[in-house]
C-alpha cells in the first residue's frame, strides 16, 4: 500500500498526513476544507510528487455541471456532420469526449483526481456525483456503455466553504479542515521557499505578519502565497529587518484592499496594539 | 464499548450516520489506528465529522467518553526504548496462554500494568508476566495474547484525550457569533427559484432544438425555455440604536454581507431606533432628513418581500406599547411601536427578528419584557450561525 509522507516543497503537518493515508486506505474520496492560501490544492501536486502517479485535475466553476465531468455528448458537431453526410455519423460513440473524471476512471494505472473548489458549483453539483464517487463508474445511456474504474483513483476534493456541500456527499467523504498554518509550521513553509533566509528578517517579517492577521478590522487577511511574495520584495530591496515591524514597507504586497492598508496604516502607529471596544 | 460512542455523538448532537460508522469500523479492522487512541481520535474525526463547526462538540465528547481509559501513566522512557527494540516471539502454547486470559477485562489489566509499572526495573522478554517484547503476557509490544493490550510501537506521540482537551476548534462553533464571510455564505441560502411554469420563454433550449432540428428532416426548428431566476425580495430592517452599539461590529458585517449579496431580486435596506413607527430612516445615522413614511415602504413592496428585522428588541416598555412612546420629542408617533410590529407580520407573513442578545437572556436580562412582547408577535433568532440558518429556513417554508 502506498502511503504518503509529505514531499520536498510542501510542509504537511502530521494531521494531514494521517487523514490523506485513512482516505488512501479506505478508498474513499477525501475532502480538504480550509481558509484561503492554506495549500490546499498544493496538497494534491505533493501527494503526486511523493507517489509518483499521474494528477488529473478537475477545475470547478459556477457552471460546471457534474455531467461535464464524465462526459460530453458533442451533438452539435454530429448535427454539423449529418448535414454534409460525413462518415461515421451513424457512430454516436465518436461524439462522446470523457471529462475529467471519466478520464480518471479509464486509466490503466491508478491516478490522483482532484476535483478543485467543489463549493463554486450550484447547491446541487455534489449530488449529482455521489453514485459515481461511490461506485466510481457510470453509465452513457447513448453508447449503452459502463465507465469503471479498473482501479479506484485517489480522489482529493478541495471547498473554500464557499457553500454547504449536501450531507449525503459529505457522508461519503473523509474530512479534513486545514487550520491556518500557526508560527512554527509557517517557519517551516517559509524555510522551503527560501534557501538560507537571514533569520532576523523571517522572524520579524512573521511578527508582523500575524500582528495584521490579528487586527481584527483587516477583511481580507493575508495568507500563506502573500507572506511569500512578501519576503521576496523585502529581500531583493535589501530592507533593514530592524524596519520591518516598525514600517511594514511594501504594505502592498500583503493587503490587496485600499481599505485595508489604511487600517494597517494606523495599527502600525498604535504598535498593533489591539483594540477592543 | 464503541458503540456506545456513537450513541453518544448522536445524543449530543453529531449526526454520525450508520454509513460512517461502518466506514470507521472498516478503518479499524484495517489497522489504521494501529491501536493507539490519538490515532483513533484522528481517524474517528476524520470519517464521522464533516465540519470544523463540529470540531470542538466533538472534542468535548471525546474526552467526555474516554476519559477513564487513559488513566495509564505516561511510560518511564528505558521501559519505552526496551518495547520498540522487539525480540522475537519465544515459543509459546497458545491453548494455555488463551485458557489463562480468558477472563481479563481491560480494567484488569489496567491495574496490573500500573503495579508492574511499579514494579518493573529492567527489561524482559518472551515471557509471560512483565511488561516486554515476543511474550505471552498481556501487555507489551509484538507479543501473543488474546486479550491483551499494546504498549508502544507505532504511534501515540500525542495523547488523545491531551489533544481532545486542548480544545483548538473551539472558534469554529457554530453557535458562536459570526462574521461577514459567513454572513454571507447564510445569505446564500436565501433563495428560491422561478419555477418552469412562470415567466417569460426566453432561452434557448439547444439540446431540445437540435432534436426538434433532426426531427424536422434538418431544418432548422428552435425551441425556447423558461430561465431560472432568483425571486426572492428581502427588506432588511437595521436597528441602530444606543443599545446597539456593543454589537456594531457583527451588524456591520452582516450590513456588509447583505449588501454584498447580490442574488436577490430586489433587496431594500431601512433603519430604525429601537422600534419603528411613522418612518424609516434610509442612512444607519437616523437623521431625519433621511426618512421614508413607514407607510409608503407597506404600500410598495408587495407581501411577497422576506422581512428580516436585526436588533435587540430591548427598550423601555413604554417606547413599543404607548403612543408618543419614541424618544424623539419633536415628533411624537401617534401608534405604538407595537402596532407598527403587528402590521408588518400581517403585511409579510415571511418575518424574523434577529437578535444579537444571546437566547438565554430573553427571559430574564435587560430588555425582556419588550423581548417577550415582540417575539410574540415575529418570530426571534439569535444572531449567530445557527440562528441566521434556522431563521432563513424560516423565510423559505411554505406555510
Amino acid at each position: 500500500m502506498s502511503e504518503f509522507k509529505g514531499s520536498n516543497n510542501y510542509v504537511v503537518s502530521e494531521e494531514l498526513m494521517r487523514s490523506v493515508n485513512i482516505a488512501i486506505a479506505l478508498q474513499k474520496p477525501l475532502l480538504i476544507k480550509g481558509e484561503p492560501g492554506t495549500g490546499k490544492t498544493m496538497l494534491a501536486q505533493a501527494i503526486q510528487e511523493a507517489l509518483g502517479k499521474e494528477l488529473i485535475i478537475w477545475n470547478i466553476k459556477s457552471t460546471t455541471k457534474a455531467q461535464d465531468g464524465l462526459y460530453v455528448y458533442d451533438t452539435v458537431q454530429r448535427l454539423y456532420d449529418s448535414q454534409f453526410g460525413n462518415e461515421g455519423v451513424d457512430d454516436i460513440g465518436k461524439y462522446i469526449k470523457l471529462g475529467k473524471l471519466g478520464e480518471a476512471f479509464d486509466q490503466d494505472k491508478q491516478v490522483i483526481l482532484l476535483i478543485d473548489e467543489i463549493d463554486k458549483a450550484d447547491l446541487e453539483f455534489p449530488n449529482d456525483l455521489l453514485w459515481e464517487l461511490d461506485k466510481m463508474e457510470f453509465y452513457i445511456p447513448e453508447t449503452q456503455q459502463t465507465v469503471k474504474a479498473k482501479i479506484r483513483p485517489i480522489v482529493i476534493i478541495t471547498s473554500n466553504a464557499e457553500k454547504e456541500l449536501p450531507d449525503a456527499f459529505l457522508r461519503r467523504c473523509i474530512f479534513h479542515y486545514i487550520s491556518f498554518p500557526d508560527k512554527e509550521m509557517m517557519e517551516e513553509i517559509v524555510k522551503v521557499h527560501f534557501d538560507n533566509l537571514d533569520e532576523k528578517l523571517l522572524e520579524q517579517v512573521l511578527e508582523t505578519f500575524y500582528a495584521i492577521r490579528n487586527i481584527k478590522e483587516v477583511h481580507k487577511k493575508p495568507s500563506t502565497s502573500e507572506v511569500i511574495d512578501w519576503i521576496q520584495a523585502l529581500e531583493i530591496a535589501g530592507i533593514d529587518p530592524e524596519k520591518i515591524y516598525k514600517e511594514v514597507p511594501f504594505a502592498g504586497v500583503l493587503l490587496k484592499k485600499t481599505e485595508d492598508l489604511a487600517i494597517v496604516e494606523k495599527a502600525k502607529e498604535k504598535k498593533f496594539q489591539v483594540t477592543r471596544w | 464499548m464503541f458503540t456506545d460512542f456513537f450513541y453518544l455523538l448522536r445524543k449530543r448532537g453529531i449526526k454520525v450516520s450508520l454509513n460512517e460508522w461502518m466506514m470507521l469500523i472498516e478503518a479499524m479492522d484495517k489497522g489504521l489506528c494501529r491501536s493507539s487512541l490519538t490515532e483513533f481520535y484522528y481517524l474517528s474525526r476524520a470519517i464521522l465529522i464533516k465540519s470544523e463547526a463540529d470540531f470542538d462538540k466533538y472534542d468535548l465528547i471525546f474526552s467526555e467518553f474516554f476519559k477513564g481509559i487513559e488513566s495509564i501513566k505516561e511510560l518511564p522512557q528505558d521501559l519505552r526504548d526496551w518495547l520498540n527494540d522487539i525480540q522475537p516471539q519465544q515459543e509459546y502454547d497458545k491453548e494455555e496462554v488463551d485458557r489463562r486470559n480468558k477472563d481479563m477485562t481491560l480494567e484488569k489489566i489496567q491495574k496490573m500494568m500500573e503495579e508492574r509499572l511499579e514494579e518493573q526495573k529492567e527489561r524482559h522478554d518472551g515471557g509471560s508476566y512483565w511488561i516486554g517484547t515476543g511474550g505471552t503476557s498481556v501487555f507489551g509490544n509484538s507479543g501473543y495474547n488474546p486479550t491483551g493490550i499494546r504498549v508502544e510501537g507505532e504511534g501515540g506521540s500525542r495523547r488523545a484525550l491531551k489533544v481532545a482537551g486542548e480544545r483548538n476548534f473551539r472558534d469554529f462553533r457554530e453557535d458562536r457569533t459570526l462574521n461577514e464571510r459567513q454572513f454571507q455564505l447564510a445569505f446564500r441560502r436565501l433563495r428560491q427559484f422561478t419555477t418552469r411554469q412562470d415567466g417569460p420563454k426566453d432561452t434557448l433550449d439547444l439540446e431540445q432544438t437540435i432534436q426538434q432540428t433532426c426531427n424536422n428532416g434538418g431544418n432548422l426548428k428552435i425551441v425556447l425555455e423558461r430561465p431560472r431566476i432568483n425571486s426572492v425580495k428581502l427588506l432588511v430592517l437595521f436597528d441602530s440604536g444606543g443599545s446597539m452599539w456593543p454589537y456594531t461590529t457583527m451588524c456591520n458585517s452582516l450590513f456588509q454581507a447583505v449588501s454584498k449579496s447580490n442574488h436577490f431580486k430586489d433587496l431594500k435596506v431601512y433603519y430604525f431606533h429601537n422600534c419603528f413607527y411613522e418612518s424609516l430612516y434610509t442612512d444607519p445615522g437616523c437623521s431625519y432628513s433621511n426618512t421614508i413614511e413607514t407607510e409608503w415602504v407597506l404600500k410598495n413592496l408587495d407581501e411577497e418581500y422576506k422581512v428580516i428585522v436585526v436588533g435587540d428588541a430591548s427598550m423601555e416598555i413604554s417606547e413599543l406599547t404607548y403612543p408618543g412612546g419614541a424618544n424623539f420629542y419633536n415628533h411624537p408617533n401617534e401608534r405604538p411601536g407595537i402596532e407598527w410590529i403587528e402590521r408588518f407580520k400581517a403585511k409579510y407573513d415571511k418575518m424574523i427578528w434577529m437578535n444579537p442578545i444571546s437566547e438565554q437572556n430573553w427571559d430574564s436580562g435587560y430588555g425582556y419584557q419588550t423581548i417577550q412582547l415582540i417575539k410574540r408577535i415575529v418570530p426571534m433568532y439569535h444572531l449567530t450561525v445557527k440562528g441566521l440558518e434556522e431563521g432563513l429556513k424560516n423565510l423559505l417554508v411554505r406555510k
